[in-house]
């Protein structure tokens, strides 16, 4: 790619890939933008008429939307501590060489491949139903009292499920971070004196860093729009209970039929996310150069 | 301090014996080079030394004491790897902190030493640089810093300079030499390289399918090798050899002669065309095609030979090395 035609013609044929991710992105943006600035109501159709930031004052000062952005930031945090710390120790775990090492990989990596929709109805039904799931039964069996998750405890329970699910991901890089260690580095160390906590502190974790800067960076960009989840689950309650933003869009433009209102939470959620991702790449991108 | 004894050493990997059972002394202050082919079971020997790898069987011992079960910190050795093994994520100083640091000495006296470290090397305009911002021979200087802020009884050097260009080499090797004598400390340093064997060493151990064939200091090795192998080992260019009626002339199985032992000239014993010849200026290299096969011929100054002339060559029959059947030298 050194010379000018050579360049050009790069340019050229990469243009129609790149025209159509634009206008994927910038069409229904563009869209989403225009109708939360109108009165749009699926009930009333063809009575749309321009409303300027009314939908916005609606929609920070709906009594929902500060517990859901609590509830989102909450669900993001606790998923993402669950999962990293976890895989952490899953990674380690199973970079020993133990008796049928690839086949416990592979069960490992499992969960990550169910749809959400799936895991989170076994988890409701089968784990964490008061009467008839196993949670239940263990408690009685060992004479207490079941305790019903997703009542009293909505939003951990709903951490727990999408921590399950997504465990897998963050152990299996992880885990790849970890077997390109370089094993002389350890030897070196041990020589050194340090003994295997140090060594896991001193010489793994560091080397880890970058692997889980990509953990926390991919992982909260799905965090933040977890939907399906609570849908089965809780249906964003009891109240608001589990609600998280993207629960509050969907509630506003489907269930209250206010499209206007719910484009104008879906444009306050991209300007969230990308605050979030500014911090995120602030604090921790910089483990990502070189 | 740093006398390290090995009795009956072994060590299987599996079924596979990588190293029979082996007796080894190691002097202190002495400079001792493990040399041999890849896979003869140098590096094994020394990560065995240095607790890395567990014995299967036989004593390490340590200044008189057992060793063998002790874990590799305690053993009060240091060791520099082929890969120099610097921790990516640490400046220069905190890499050469880092086993004092595991020691818990005070902050005041790891500065210390680690300044003392860097001088000692030149690597004090460095210290707050990362490994990565390193060339190789300051990582191997780094490498080194970490190895002498221990302290330690003695130092294994694993391939340390494999890793290195041509001419960063040879100043490593200068450097280490000197290192030593300043230090005086125990050193055994596993290599593949004769010429780094013959250049540093003060006592050389030629290996083979883990198995000890010669030991001792470099010129012993050069004139009175045990056996064809190490007669083969030492020495570049390589030895001759020599079987047929030619050897039974001597009264062996087969004689051996090294390059530097031969004349060229107009008449002599062997008569021979010559392939290739490499003038270096202070050596001339002659590949001369005989009727005992290539023999290589090396001559002081420049010999004007070139490829496809007839040279008669006659081996100094002082320095002929005479070997048995088995290859033991006769």
């Amino acid at each position: 790619m050194a010379t000018q035609a050579s360049r050009a013609a790069g340019r050229l044929m990469i243009s129609p890939a790149v025209i159509l991710l634009f206008l994927w992105m910038i069409v229904p943006l563009g869209m989403t933008i225009w109708f939360s600035f109108l009165r749009y109501n699926l009930l009333i159709p063809g009575g749309e008429t321009f409303a300027g930031f009314e939908n916005y004052h609606y929609f920070f000062t709906d009594p929902n939307f500060w517990p859901a952005l609590w509830n989102t930031l909450t669900l993001v945090l606790g998923v993402l501590l669950i999962t990293t710390v976890g895989g952490i120790l899953l990674a380690l775990l199973l970079d020993q060489p133990m008796f049928g090492q690839g086949i416990v990989r592979v069960l490992v990596i499992a969960p990550f491949f169910v749809m959400p929709t799936v895991s989170a109805l076994v988890w409701k039904n089968m784990f964490m139903n008061p009467v008839n799931g196993l949670f239940a039964w263990i408690a009685r069996t060992l004479g207490f009292a079941p305790f019903d998750f997703l009542s009293a405890a909505p939003l951990f329970s709903i951490i727990l499920i999408v921590a399950w699910q997504w465990l897998p991901f963050a152990t299996l890089i992880l885990l790849t971070a970890l077997q390109s260690l370089d094993s002389e580095q350890l030897e070196a160390a041990e020589m050194d004196g340090a003994g295997p906590v140090s060594r896991f502190f001193y010489i793994m974790l560091p080397h880890l860093a970058r692997a889980a800067t990509v953990v926390i960076l991919i992982q909260t960009i799905f965090l933040l729009s977890v939907f399906a989840e609570i849908l089965v689950t809780t249906n964003g309650g009891p109240g608001n209970a589990s609600t998280n933003l993207t629960y509050l869009v969907y509630s506003q433009s489907l269930l209250q039929y206010d499209v206007g209102l719910g484009s104008a939470g879906g444009i306050v959620a991209v300007i969230l996310a990308n605050i979030v991702a500014i911090f995120l790449m602030r604090m921790i991108g910089k483990n990502l150069e070189t | 301090m740093g006398q390290i004894e090995l009795k009956g050493v072994t060590k299987r990997f599996g079924d596979v014996e990588v190293i029979p059972p082996l007796d080894l002394q190691i002097n202190e202050g002495e400079f001792v080079v493990f040399v041999g082919p890849s896979g003869c079971g140098k590096s094994t020997l020394l990560r065995l030394i240095a607790g890395l790898e567990d014995t299967t069987g036989g004593r390490i011992e340590i200044d008189g004491k057992d060793a063998t079960d002790l874990r590799p910190a305690q053993r009060r050795l240091a060791m520099v790897f082929q890969s120099y093994a610097l921790y990516p994520h640490m400046s220069v100083r905190k890499n050469i902190a880092f086993p004092l640091k595991m020691a818990k000495l005070s902050q005041a006296e790891i500065d210390k030493k680690v300044e003392g470290a860097a001088k000692v090397l030149n690597l004090s305009s460095y210290l707050d640089r990362r490994p990565g911002q390193l060339s190789g021979g300051q990582r191997q200087r780094v490498a080194i810093g970490r190895a002498i802020v221990r302290e330690p009884a003695a130092f294994l050097f694993d391939e340390p300079l494999s890793n290195l260009d041509a001419a960063l080499r040879v100043n490593m090797r200068l450097e280490i030499s000197e290192l030593h004598n300043s230090l005086k400390t125990t050193m055994i340093y596993v290599t593949h390289d004769q010429v780094e064997a013959m250049t540093m060493a003060d006592k050389i151990v030629v290996l083979q399918a883990g198995r000890i064939e010669q030991v001792g200091t470099p010129l012993e090795l050069y004139r009175t090798p045990k056996n064809r192998f190490v007669a083969g080992f030492i020495g570049s260019p390589k030895m001759n050899f020599i079987g047929g009626t030619e050897a039974q002339k001597h009264g062996a199985h087969e004689i051996g002669i090294r390059p530097e032992h031969i004349t060229v000239g107009t008449s002599g014993d062997w008569q021979g065309r010559v392939t290739v010849s490499e003038h270096l200026g202070s050596d001339t290299y002659l590949h001369v095609q005989t009727d005992h096969g290539i023999i290589n011929v090396r001559s002081a100054g420049n010999v004007d030979v070139h490829h496809g002339d007839t040279v008669w060559l006659t081996p100094e029959t002082a320095n002929i090395h005479k070997f048995d059947a088995n290859g033991s030298a006769v």
